[in-house]
């Protein structure tokens, strides 16, 4: 038996058939049948990712059906190591399952050694016992008129809001359930199901002849957890009309409060430049700096795999590795970087569970429930310290590089004067540099909301520039 | 080769009966018009980090997509197992969105090929062996290590894609397409006194692996990347506020994509949403600027025979000397506006609804010479590369990011700025163009466009121009002064 793993030390354990009570879906015994295929063709150990599921969406624009969509998918993707080399492929045909192990194995010897690859260290396999509170039936009971009245409420809501909404984009829900299915040689093959659904709706405010759009929605695991449609439609129209008139302003440097939609987004960078791979390539702002200030002592931010509910919320990782939760940044220290097994063996370190990948390639690295921990301000506390400042409600553009923390993106959103907010804003930029802006977070609000598997609440942060006229 | 036409009937068992009766099945409960969308694709990849060939992937994916349209309701369902039963239940979902007697279709369904091919290739990627795809990422990996030493990390990645296509609708058209794609990727990080900059570019289209000796090797495109880095190392504050910028010719275009293109998307003006609707014939750029959206150009990454809904592409003016000419459009749109179709309706692949989407999208060259052009402002930005842009369709403004730019001082290209998003309106920002260079240049078949959830291949192009009011995103407010 070949060395898999250099830097664990760790031999390969060889593979062991699955019991037979242990399979309990038809799509688990596929992959496990894939596992030994690879096995039988070559391979010193493998790995496979099924997926199958359902998805709906209706769209309904002006009060009309614009469109239904309804499909089922089913595909897997196999990772074959020979020795430290390794290769993947993927399929939606589970009828050529034997060609595509033996193609895997011999794409597998053209690539490189390499020490660091590899399954996880075996102890680690495994999962969270509790009930995550990611699946839910409700959804599937839903008729197709009740998905479409879902969606045809929200921008009824919307539209009734106020005269000045006068077009719209249209109001979507949609809706989802699958089973995913992780299996590998080292005797691993488990499941779990997901769903998910979402409303959303983009109402158009009209005045003056110019025209403003902007959006919301509500996301969740269970229809009972959804936002109710009338309230979803009314933040998206408040949100729509509220931008009527925006003007530009004079370049300057004044205090900016990111609403929690925007924070997200920052909290989405810090994520970024926290991942384990950037850091061993040493192209992060945050590479060679744990157990180091790296933002304010306000600053907490947690990567939690067991929240009820989360979106980010899995019994395991896609490699097999139990979830687990752990903070990334603790009273502005950073105290870990997020791992899967291969940039844990590349660190030295050992993986934290953030292995994330669909069927197409080896795993990557995703979040768990990525989130900045709340702080004891409301909103409105946080524009009302500001006597002059731009609150931020939409980020535009992809101007952010987080090897070097280098920021700028487009926003609108509203001036604050004096602690109000006094008229909207919009074609303007915002430029700074993560590592700075990460350290002059001034205020953290208390308004923190899952919205998805990365959270933030509000956040005022000082020292950024607005360029516009 | 067997003939692209029979693609799916050899390998599926597919019979223009069969397409008959799924075409039936869907219109079953009335509509206006149905269609199937048989697609068939393999991909490859093969990525290099930290000068070690870390994955080789290979892929497959195959499915059907039925469409139902009834006035301006779409059904829509699709299916991964190309079994007759499977597609069958998919077209009787697609169905439900109709509620009317049932449509006889059109029969006698005969697939064919389209009328032209523009990106003809001897052998497809797909067919050659992985050790030539191997040996051009490593190539690409000396070269940028090569170029300077302070190039210390260098990412490389191969992917090609060979795509069949078979579009059938119950208007009786029938067209089949052979779609290749191939894009060689390199990320370059450069280090020297504690900062660390980065550089990317590629290189690709619908072409097959001799596009890397005959158009671009992976030596040159592995040192733009590393010198775009280096550039970078020297890099000081990029300005903030309004300024002429002066954009280079080439993949600066995506300001072509972001500030007119998707706003002239005819769904979004269908709709009454787009900050350019109902202004067809209005000014809404200067006389010097005509833009077209052509799915023609050879080998191009955005270029196409046929849309995704079978109709052929061509090239569409969209704006000509200033004056708002056309919109981007699908059959829906074209149908209920009693539009011309422009053969721009695209889907990401069989699991997604089609819609308005650009092809390449480019300005025509204009009489002025680049040089001139620059020596013509006094203090400006001059931006050379950019990453990705994104525009709210309905405000009109758009942004998109200069990685590589460079301060105008007395009309000449001086220091290298930080990297910098620039912000403007669509409706108003090509009307501020006042040169327009000699020098049209494509993109180097790099860009992914991305609306609704769905990505697709496109292509942009633009030669030098200058545009005399741009707000440039950047941290030194004190204008061109670099002030710390």
């Amino acid at each position: 038996m070949r060395r898999i793993s250099g830097a664990v030390g760790r031999l390969s354990a060889g593979f062991r058939l699955p019991q037979e009570n242990k399979v309990k879906e038809p799509l688990e015994q596929i992959a496990a049948d894939l596992v030994a295929k690879a096995l039988r063709a070559g391979a010193t150990s493998a790995d496979v990712v099924a997926v199958e599921g359902e998805e709906f969406s209706s769209v309904v624009r002006l009060g009309k059906i614009e469109s239904l969509k309804e499909a089922g998918s089913k595909s897997l993707g196999l990772r074959a190591f020979v020795g430290t080399r390794s290769a993947s492929a993927y399929s939606s045909d589970v009828s050529a399952l034997d060609r595509l192990a033996e193609r895997t194995v011999q794409m597998a010897r053209f690539t490189s050694e390499d020490p660091a690859s590899g399954l996880p260290d075996a102890a680690l396999l495994g999962r969270h016992a509790g009930d995550l509170a990611i699946y839910s039936e409700d959804i599937r009971g839903l008729s197709t008129d009740e998905k479409v009245s879902l969606a045809r409420r929200a921008e009824e809501a919307a539209r009734a809001f106020d005269p000045r909404i006068v077009n719209s984009e249209g109001s979507s829900f949609e809706a989802g359930h699958g089973l995913k299915v992780f299996a590998n040689s080292l005797g691993f093959v488990e499941s779990y199901r997901e769903s998910f659904c979402s409303l959303s709706v983009v109402p158009v405010a009209s005045q003056n002849g110019s025209m403003q759009r902007d959006y919301w929605y509500s996301a969740a695991h269970s229809l009972a957890q959804l936002e109710a449609p009338e309230s979803v439609g009314r933040k998206a129209a408040e949100r729509s009309v509220r931008r009527l008139g925006a003007r530009k302003v004079p370049t300057a440097r004044v205090p900016v409060v990111f609403d929690a939609e925007t924070a997200r987004s920052l909290a989405g960078h810090v994520f970024e430049a926290a991942r384990g791979d950037a850091i061993f390539r040493n192209a992060s702002f945050l590479a060679g700096k744990l157990g180091e200030r790296v933002a304010g002592e306000n600053i907490t931010i947690l990567d939690d795999g067991l929240r009820h509910g989360g979106f980010g919320s899995r019994p395991f990782d896609d490699e097999g590795v139990a979830a687990s939760s752990r903070p990334v940044i603790e009273n502005g220290v950073l105290r870990t970087y997020l791992l899967n097994s291969y940039a844990a063996r590349k660190l030295k370190m050992q993986t934290t569970g953030n292995a994330a990948r669909g069927v197409a390639g080896p795993p990557g690295i995703g979040p768990k429930n990525f989130y900045l921990a709340p702080g004891i301000h409301s909103p409105d506390e946080i524009i009302r310290s500001a006597k002059t400042g731009f609150y931020v409600t939409e980020l535009i553009g992809f101007g952010v590089n987080t090897v070097n923390g280098d920021y700028s993106r487009g926003a609108a959103g509203l001036w604050i004067e004096n602690g109000e907010l006094a008229y909207p804003v919009e074609e303007v930029t915002l430029a700074g540099n993560l590592r700075e802006m990460l350290r002059h977070v001034e205020m953290v609000g208390s308004d923190l909301e899952f919205r998805g598997a990365i959270a933030a609440p509000t956040v005022l942060v000082t020292g950024l520039t607005v360029a516009g006229a | 080769m067997p003939r692209e036409e029979r693609f799916f009937f050899d390998r599926y068992g597919l019979t223009e009966q069969s397409l008959g009766g799924w075409l039936a099945a869907a219109l079953s409960e009335g509509g206006d018009y149905a269609d199937l969308y048989f697609e068939h694709t393999t991909t490859s990849s093969i990525s290099l980090d930290e000068s070690l060939i870390k994955s080789a992937i290979e892929g497959v994916a195959a499915g059907c997509g039925i469409r139902v349209i009834a006035g301006e309701q779409t059904g829509y369902a699709y299916t991964d197992d190309l079994d007759p039963s499977k597609i069958l239940r998919a077209a009787r979902i697609a169905a439900r969105i109709a509620a009317g007697p049932a449509r006889v279709s059109t029969v006698g369904l005969a697939a064919h090929e389209p009328p032209h091919n523009f990106y003809p290739v001897s052998s497809p990627s797909t067919e050659r062996d992985l050790t030539e795809k191997i040996d051009l990422v490593w190539r690409a990996d000396r070269a940028a290590r090569a170029y300077d030493p302070r190039v210390h990390q260098v990412r490389v990645h191969y992917a090609d894609q060979v795509r069949h296509i078979l579009v059938a609708g119950s208007d009786g058209r029938a067209v089949s397409d052979f779609q290749p794609m191939v894009r060689l990727s390199v990320a370059t990080i450069a280090e020297a006194d504690g900062r660390r900059e980065t550089g990317a570019t590629g290189a690709g289209g619908r072409i097959g692996l001799e596009f890397f000796t005959a158009e671009s090797s992976p030596e040159s495109i592995a040192r733009e990347a590393a010198r775009q880095a280096i550039v970078q190392l020297e890099a000081r504050e990029a300005p903030a506020g309004e300024m002429t910028v002066v954009l280079a010719p080439g993949w600066p275009g995506i300001l072509l994509h972001e500030a007119v293109g998707h706003g002239l998307e005819a769904d979004f003006n269908r709709k009454g949403i787009s900050a350019f609707s109902g202004r067809i014939g209005q000014r809404v750029a200067s006389e010097l600027c005509t833009v077209v959206d052509d799915g023609t150009v050879p080998s191009r990454r955005g270029s196409l025979n046929v849309d995704d809904e079978g109709e052929p592409s061509r090239k569409t003016v969209l704006i000509e000397k200033g004056a708002l000419r056309g919109y981007i459009e699908d059959k829906l749109s074209a149908d209920l506006t009693h539009a011309t179709r422009t053969g721009n309706g695209r889907r990401q692949s069989y699991a997604h609804i089609p819609m308005p989407r650009m092809t390449n999208t480019y300005m025509l060259a204009g009489p002025d010479d680049p040089e001139e052009i620059i020596r013509s402002v006094s203090r400006g930005l001059y931006a050379v590369q950019f990453g990705g842009g994104q525009v709210d369709i309905t405000s009109g403004k758009f942004v998109f990011s200069a990685s590589e730019a460079y301060l105008i001082e007395d009309g000449k290209v001086t220091a290298p700025v930080r990297g910098a998003t620039l912000i403007g309106d669509g409706p108003t920002v090509l009307t501020r163009v006042s040169a327009v260079g000699n020098d049209l240049k494509l993109d180097p078949g790099i860009g992914t466009c991305g609306k609704d959830g769905q990505s697709v291949p496109v292509g942009v192009g633009i030669p030098t121009i200058k545009v005399d009011r741009l707000t440039v995103g950047g941290t030194a407010p004190k204008g061109l002064q670099s002030f710390q």
